[in-house]
């Protein structure tokens, strides 16, 4: 009797939904919109997410030792700061190392290597790059070396000309992951009132009907199966576009998207989150459009 | 089988509550062919409303082989309903169906098998007079064929009881005798058959129990009734 009746919703809710063409195009087109929106909102919470990981990662600590101090205890001193919970990693550059880089950067410029030929020695220090797990952790490692024993060795520590730069930083990934947030929940909430809306009405031009089969000996579930179905079915045609759309539209945007967020691939990303893709998108359109229904037919099951 | 208690119904819409049926009672014995006449307004498509449970009395009770109508649980309904056919007199075909479709919706809903729907719906269009119709939808019928439709949906899955309000009014005089003759058949058959009309004729001819409303109230119950107002 169940699978008599399930293949009976499964069969009347896809009449329905042929012959009431205008009206199915209708929802699957609401619900495209409201798909596509909470995908964008996943795409851009992510690039967001991947961008505010990308600029704290750039975010380090440099500590410059004096002249005279051998590579020996500089390596001490990494060995101490590499005990402090707060340290992600520790490099060390030693003084050839920081003039290698230096000469490697500026080779084309005659100016500054000439210059550097007629001092006749090598005027940079020897550093610690320090990187924290996490960009607040500066300021705890900055008073560490500050009281430190062996502060006196420290030459400078580049942290407090940082400082304004990383608070800049936290602050506007702060800014983009709060309105992030607060626009994702407020298109979200209008995406899904819309979306029911346009279910509840294709339903009220059906408000007789459902009461004509209350009438004739339907029990309610026998009623709402196929609606279910409808709307479902509306559902899975809007993800399959919404994909298709997502999909061609991401190949075309990746190589710009990358270009301003380098090691970036949104494609690849789409690709390799695909199931997880498809499941958000299914749970927001199947689960709306059937919602919707289940919600919009329950009204007028009460004759 | 049906038993009618104290029925009073009155609707509180507007300024002036409307009294639609005063103190009703009266039983129907399984089998009978009862006509139930009456002026426009005197009360005849409420008291069907209230025997289907379409709406609640505002006193009085009706029972259904003992069990009272309006007391059964909303999932026990169903139940109750699928023993009884209608024929609404607004016809109430399901618009998005085909007549075929809206016919086989009873039996469906029944959870017969397709077998014997492909086989039973066929049968009631051609009495009916709509196999040329099955496949076309209520909005494309005249009146009289909407009409005949609804008649084969309150009779295909041959229920204990039909209720007919104003079965003939959109028919020609030939399909009215049609009709009739097909609810006394199935009467005879042994299904209770309620049937609300206007037409003098029809209750002239069939020579059976006539009960008469007027504003409301039982004004005559007669074993070989006529049509008199």
């Amino acid at each position: 009797m169940f699978l008599i009746s399930l293949k009976r919703a499964i069969k009347s809710g896809w009449k329905s939904f042929r012959r009431q063409g205008g009206l199915s195009f209708a929802t699957i087109f609401i619900l495209i919109l409201t798909i596509s929106l909470v995908t964008s909102l996943f795409f851009f919470q992510k690039t967001s997410e991947y961008l505010v990981e990308s600029l704290k990662e750039k975010v380090d600590m440099y500590v410059y030792f004096q002249e005279e101090l051998t590579n020996d205890r500089i390596l001490e001193i990494r060995e101490e700061l590499s005990k402090m919970p707060e340290v992600k990693e520790i490099v060390y550059i030693s003084r050839e190392e920081a003039l290698d880089r230096f000469v490697e950067r500026h080779q084309g410029d005659q100016d500054i290597i000439g210059s550097l030929d007629e001092l006749g020695r090598n005027p940079l220090l020897a550093s610690l790059n320090i990187k924290a797990w996490d960009a607040t952790q500066y300021a705890a490692i900055s008073s560490f070396l500050t009281n430190a024993s062996f502060n006196d060795l420290i030459y400078k520590v580049d942290y407090q000309q940082k400082k304004s730069a990383i608070d800049k930083i936290f602050s506007i990934t702060d800014s983009i992951n709060t309105a992030g947030v607060a626009a994702s929940i407020v298109f979200a909430v209008v995406a899904v009132l819309v979306a029911f809306n346009t279910v509840r009405l294709a339903i009220y031009n059906r408000r007789e009907e459902i009461e004509t089969m209350r009438l004739v000996g339907a029990s309610n579930w026998f009623i709402r199966g196929p609606f279910l179905v409808q709307g479902m079915i509306g559902g899975i045609f809007a993800v399959l576009t919404t994909l298709i759309v997502f999909g061609i539209g991401l190949y075309f945007l990746a190589p710009h998207i990358e270009f301003l967020i380098p090691g970036y691939n949104i494609f690849n990303y789409f690709l390799n989150n695909l199931w997880l893709v498809v499941m958000f998108q299914l749970a927001a359109g199947v689960g709306l459009g059937a919602l919707s229904s289940w919600i919009a037919v329950m009204r007028y099951l009460r004759v | 089988m049906i038993n009618f208690q104290n029925i009073t119904k009155i609707y509180k819409t507007g300024t002036c509550p409307i009294v639609a049926l005063k103190d009703v009672s009266f039983s129907v014995n399984p089998g009978e062919f009862v006509s139930v006449v009456g002026r426009s307004g005197a009360g005849k498509t409420t008291l069907f409303k209230l025997l289907l449970a379409e709406e609640k009395p505002t006193s009085g009770s009706i029972y259904v082989d003992e069990a009272d109508v309006h007391s059964l649980r909303a999932s026990q309904l169903p139940y109750f309903r699928r023993k009884v056919g209608v024929v609404f007199q607004d016809y109430k075909l399901l618009e998005s169906k085909t007549v075929y479709e809206n016919v086989a919706y009873v039996l469906e809903v029944m959870g017969s098998l397709e077998k014997d729907i492909s086989k039973d719906v066929p049968k009631v269009l051609e009495l009916t007079g709509l196999s040329e119709r099955a496949d076309n939808f209520p909005e494309e019928l005249s009146g009289g064929e909407k009409q005949r439709a609804a008649i084969a949906r309150a009779l295909i899955h041959r229920p204990d009881v039909i209720l007919a309000d104003e079965p003939t009014g959109n028919l020609d005089p030939f399909h009215t005798k049609e009709i009739i003759r097909l609810l006394d058949r199935v009467n005879q058959m042994g299904t209770t058959v309620l049937l609300a009309t206007h037409n003098q004729d029809v209750i002239n001819a069939l020579e059976k129990r006539v009960i008469t409303l007027e504003e409301g109230r039982v004004i005559r119950d007669e074993e070989r009734g006529r049509f008199t107002l």
